[in-house]
């Protein structure tokens, strides 16, 4: 299973980026194989509109069926949801203590956006 | 300080009443200034996400109208999932998922590109209601009124819908959005005459001055009034002396105007002494407008 995180960081150890949309980068992680990739993020960094939606379209290409991360707006749950990716609203401060609570089910997946869209 | 009698009728024009930022009385002086004009005038609220300007005036209003635009749909029986349309869309509004095309109206500019090239015309376009145009009657004012419809993000459109009933025959006063984004600049876009309203605070300098930057590059002649020009500080007038910027009227933080706003009652009711200044105001900018100085 390929599991994305949010992250500033490029190890396991780095911090989860609590912003979805305006994540600096992904960190797939994936269980199996117990490898990791480097998505950048950064192309919507200064995006005008639709950040959220960009960033859930970058994810949806990696292969990616769960998302551990902070927030996730409207738009980017709509099209996570429909390309069939679980999302899991977390407050670990690192990937290690987020992978450890998804592992120990400690996380539940969230069947909507957990904050209010914004149009800048 | 001498000053000519009002005149009884001002020169249709568009005048424009903007401020930096919101709060700072920009509409009770567009109603206000309304109310003076001694002949029919029209008044255009283009703060459609806040149109407040007929909670003053409690006009008639005769006429509703849906403003839309248009956006794309898709038949998905036809779309073959190339994400053209997505790779083609500036603004993030289509998103391509392997077997699935989405289409987010909200964030459409209505530029027609994604329909035009996709190749199984698996788009087309459709009209998607934004808000609506009020027009009302109240003694000599016609007022217009556009509101955006919740959840609506683009305001631009409705503005353009207010700002198509502009009758050249009479006095067109625009109530813009406050800010200096898209929608300011969407409302005050040909005027011949900018009004801006600030407050002589250092937030009011700050909007103030990103409000002059905008008119600026917009090549828009513009004047400024200070509103409550009793508080505060000299910031905001050794700004406009510094950018040669006339302040062409002070209204007096007056504890009858909030008294007034509270009740519902306008800038006139609490001062009726501001009823010439308002005139003379209108004239000095219609005088200007035949090339005259200001
Ligand atoms: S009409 Fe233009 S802005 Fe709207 S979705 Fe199509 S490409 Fe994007
Ligand atoms: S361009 Fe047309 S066919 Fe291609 S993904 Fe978009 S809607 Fe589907």
């Amino acid at each position: 299973m390929k599991i994305a995180f949010t992250t500033t960081g490029d190890t396991l150890d780095a911090e989860l980026d609590p912003r979805f949309g305006r994540a600096n980068r992904f960190l797939i992680y994936d269980s199996d194989q117990k490898n990791l990739v480097i998505i950048d993020n950064n192309q919507n960094l200064n995006a005008a509109q639709g950040a959220g939606i960009q960033a859930a379209t970058t994810l949806c290409k990696t292969g990616a069926t769960v998302l551990i991360t902070g927030h996730c707006g409207p738009k980017a749950f709509k099209v996570l949801t429909a390309a069939g990716v679980k999302i899991y609203p977390c407050k670990a401060k690192t990937l290690t203590e987020a992978l450890a609570q998804f592992n120990n089910h400690e996380l539940s997946e969230t069947r909507e956006a957990t904050n209010e869209g914004h149009w800048i | 300080m001498r000053l000519s009698p009002p005149q009884t009728t001002v020169q249709p024009m568009k005048l424009a009443i903007a401020s930096g930022k919101g709060g700072t009385g920009k509409t009770t002086l567009a109603v206000a200034l309304a109310q003076a004009c001694l002949s029919p005038v029209h008044l255009l609220d283009c703060d459609v996400e806040e149109p407040n300007s007929h909670l003053f005036l409690t006009p008639h209003f005769s006429k509703k109208q849906p403003v839309t635009v248009a956006v794309p749909q898709i038949d998905e029986t036809l779309c073959s999932h190339c994400g053209q349309c997505a790779d083609f869309c500036q603004f993030n509004a289509i998103v391509a998922l392997p077997k699935q095309t989405m289409i987010f109206s909200e964030l459409c500019h209505s530029c027609g590109g994604c329909i035009r090239i996709c190749p199984t015309n698996a788009l087309t376009e459709t009209d998607k209601p934004v808000g609506t145009i009020e027009r009302g009657q109240c003694d000599h004012i016609t007022l217009v009124k556009g509101t955006l419809d919740v959840g609506q993000a683009m305001s631009p459109p409705v503005i353009r819908a207010v700002k198509k009933q502009h009758d050249p025959k009479y006095l067109t006063i625009i109530d813009c959005p406050p800010g200096t984004s898209c929608p300011m600049i969407t409302a005050v876009r040909d005027a011949d005459f900018v009004l801006l309203v600030t407050e002589p605070t250092p937030f009011g300098l700050h909007d103030l001055t990103l409000a002059v930057e905008t008119l600026r590059q917009l090549k828009l002649p513009f004047g400024v009034i200070l509103n409550r020009c009793d508080i505060g500080d000299q910031g905001v007038v050794n700004y406009c002396h510094q950018e040669s910027i006339t302040i062409m009227l002070q209204i007096p933080d007056a504890r009858q105007v909030a008294v007034a706003y509270s009740r519902g009652k306008g800038l006139l009711d609490a001062l009726p002494d501001l009823k010439p200044q308002l005139q003379r105001l209108l004239n000095t900018i219609s005088q200007s407008q035949q090339g005259g100085q200001i």
